[in-house]
């Protein structure tokens, strides 16, 4: 028993050690940030205009119909408002270390990274945030809240709870596909343009699922799961989702993050560093 | 300019080998032009409940292949290497040689072109084979002027990467320009979604900027949506001033930066 307490308590020490460890990065990438002052004020004015530039289509469509494949414009803007959310955190969380992870393994610093006393994905996943980024994810749930005044419709409780649970899952899934990529760089290091290529298929995202079909529809079910991350969380926001289908995409999710640790400590087996 | 032009073929047989060096970083680069496709899959999904002021399904097919097909022939990443080369001062080399530094950008991504085409061919198959093949122009002055306004959507697209890329000279985070031209390209060129369903403010605005002249007019000349052969020669009359115009712009920024360049290597 006694063992066992220790075991908790190192456990617990463990994430403590390791929510330390993120907040000392994520204080090195701001006071980074801090530095560019005028940066956050022209990034500011830049997540507006992307916000008015995903809207476009938006406005364009349901300017001529009422629904689309069976949304209407309120429920669409859930979607998108989940998309921009989304969007903001990936942009502000992850991608920003790829860029660095790359350039380390090709210069040989990524050795440095192993030789830490921290876990090697944890560090790579933490290595660089983009604070202004911020910005994007607020415009996000203003948009959400917005979008829920124009439906006239007040999401309860659980269903709030819910859909920020499957934007989470959303986020793990992108993560996994993420990490799954990057740690291709161990086989063929320029793997950057594969997260670009990642990225612009996640565009699509900001679309409810249902609205594609056919050879679309294949792809962004089984290549990149696009309805994981946008439209069952906004359809558990809107109360349109059961209870099983929320259960699967957690299922999900934690499967597939599963795998990409998987993908991950067996690409970091075959690192044999740059100079050797 | 007679030895840019007598060095010309090099220069591009240096690109083409280059670009085959690369053809899976390339490839996948093409491939990450995904919006056409996604916009394409959604607005069939809308069109097939019934036609969006009239622009049926295979319009919408048509419209989008072919953006498709324009976009990635004519696109080139002249910017980022000009915006790298400055930043690492690698562009001095190029000032040494004895040609204009803008005849070796032009045959790195010219040689680019044949990879482009044969990437792009598949499309060129499916848009045959699919319903949009009904409403391509297929009467010879048409199509005399959709090769001439491919080959000047190239040429214009390129002189306004060289204008991005030259902006390395006077800015130290030029690459955000690039975004933010992106963002103003995919609406007023039509790449995001075909000109005449735009806001009337939106398409007025398009008319005065050189972006559609890239994309939007030469598809719309492709898929028949300018039926009058005179007015579609006046769009590619005017695509073709905008690309002398800003191919000179950029000229002027070239020599300008060089300048600038020079005074602060010591």
């Amino acid at each position: 028993m006694a063992s066992a307490a220790v075991a908790r308590g190192r456990r617990g020490g463990r994430v403590r050690y390791y929510l330390r460890l993120a907040a000392v990065q994520l204080r090195a990438s701001t006071v980074t940030g801090l530095q560019y002052r005028a940066d956050f004020l022209v990034q500011g004015l830049m997540s507006l205009y992307w916000l008015g530039w995903n809207l476009l289509p938006l406005l364009v469509l349901y300017d001529e119909r009422a629904t689309v494949a069976g949304w209407s414009f309120g429920a669409a803007l859930v979607v998108m408002a989940n998309f921009v959310i989304i969007r903001g955190v990936l942009e502000g969380a992850v991608n920003p270390s790829l860029g660095a992870l790359v350039e380390q393994i090709r210069s040989g610093a990524f050795d440095y990274t192993l030789l830490r006393p921290a876990d090697a994905q944890f560090l790579v996943s933490t290595a660089r945030f983009a604070p202004w980024r911020i910005v994007d994810v607020l415009g996000g749930v203003g948009l959400l809240v917005y979008a829920f005044v124009r439906l006239g419709q007040h999401p309860s409780v659980g269903q709030v709870a819910a859909g920020v649970g499957l934007l989470v899952a959303g986020l793990v899934v992108m993560y996994a596909l993420w990490i799954m990529i990057v740690a291709m760089a161990f086989w063929v290091v320029k793997m950057d343009n594969l997260i670009y290529l990642l990225g612009s298929v996640f565009d699509a995202a900001r679309w409810p699922a249902s609205v594609f079909r056919g050879a679309w529809r294949v792809v962004f079910t089984f290549v990149v799961p696009l309805a994981l991350m946008t439209t069952y969380p906004a359809q558990a926001m809107l109360g349109t989702l059961t209870g099983g289908a929320a259960l699967a995409c957690l299922a999900g999710a934690l499967g597939l993050a599963a795998v990409s640790r998987l993908v991950w400590r067996l690409a970091l087996r075959s690192y044999t560093s740059a100079s050797s | 300019m007679t030895r840019a032009l007598r060095a010309m073929p090099t220069l591009v047989r240096i690109g083409l080998t280059e670009a085959l060096a690369y053809r899976a970083e390339m490839l996948v680069w093409l491939l990450t032009t995904t919006m056409p496709l996604v916009m394409l899959g959604l607005w069939t999904s809308v069109a097939d409940e019934a036609p969006f002021r009239a622009w049926a399904t295979r319009d919408f097919v048509a419209y989008y292949l072919v953006a498709l097909i324009v976009r990635n022939l004519t696109s080139n990443w002249v910017a980022w290497q000009m915006s790298e080369e400055i930043r690492t001062g690698a562009v001095a080399g190029r000032l040494l040689r004895p040609v204009h530094p803008f005849a070796g950008y032009l045959g790195t991504h010219l040689g680019a072109v044949p990879l482009r085409a044969v990437a792009v061919a598949p499309v060129m198959l499916v848009v045959l084979w699919s319903s949009a093949r009904a409403v391509l122009v297929t009467d010879p002055a048409h199509l005399g002027l959709v090769a001439l306004a491919l080959v000047g959507a190239w040429a214009l697209t390129f002189a306004v990467f060289l204008c991005l890329g030259a902006l390395a000279f006077f800015l130290d985070k030029s690459l955000g320009i690039v975004d933010v031209y992106f963002g103003v390209f995919a609406i007023m060129s039509g790449y995001l979604i075909p000109l005449p369903l735009l806001p009337a403010w939106l398409r007025a605005t398009a008319a005065w900027l050189p972006f559609r002249a890239m994309l939007g007019d030469p598809v719309a000349i492709a898929i028949g949506r300018v039926p009058d052969a005179g007015q579609a020669a006046r769009l590619v009359a005017q695509q073709w001033a905008w690309a002398t115009a800003l191919l000179l712009v950029a000229a002027w920024m070239w020599r300008r930066g060089v300048r600038r360049y020079e005074a602060f290597g010591g």
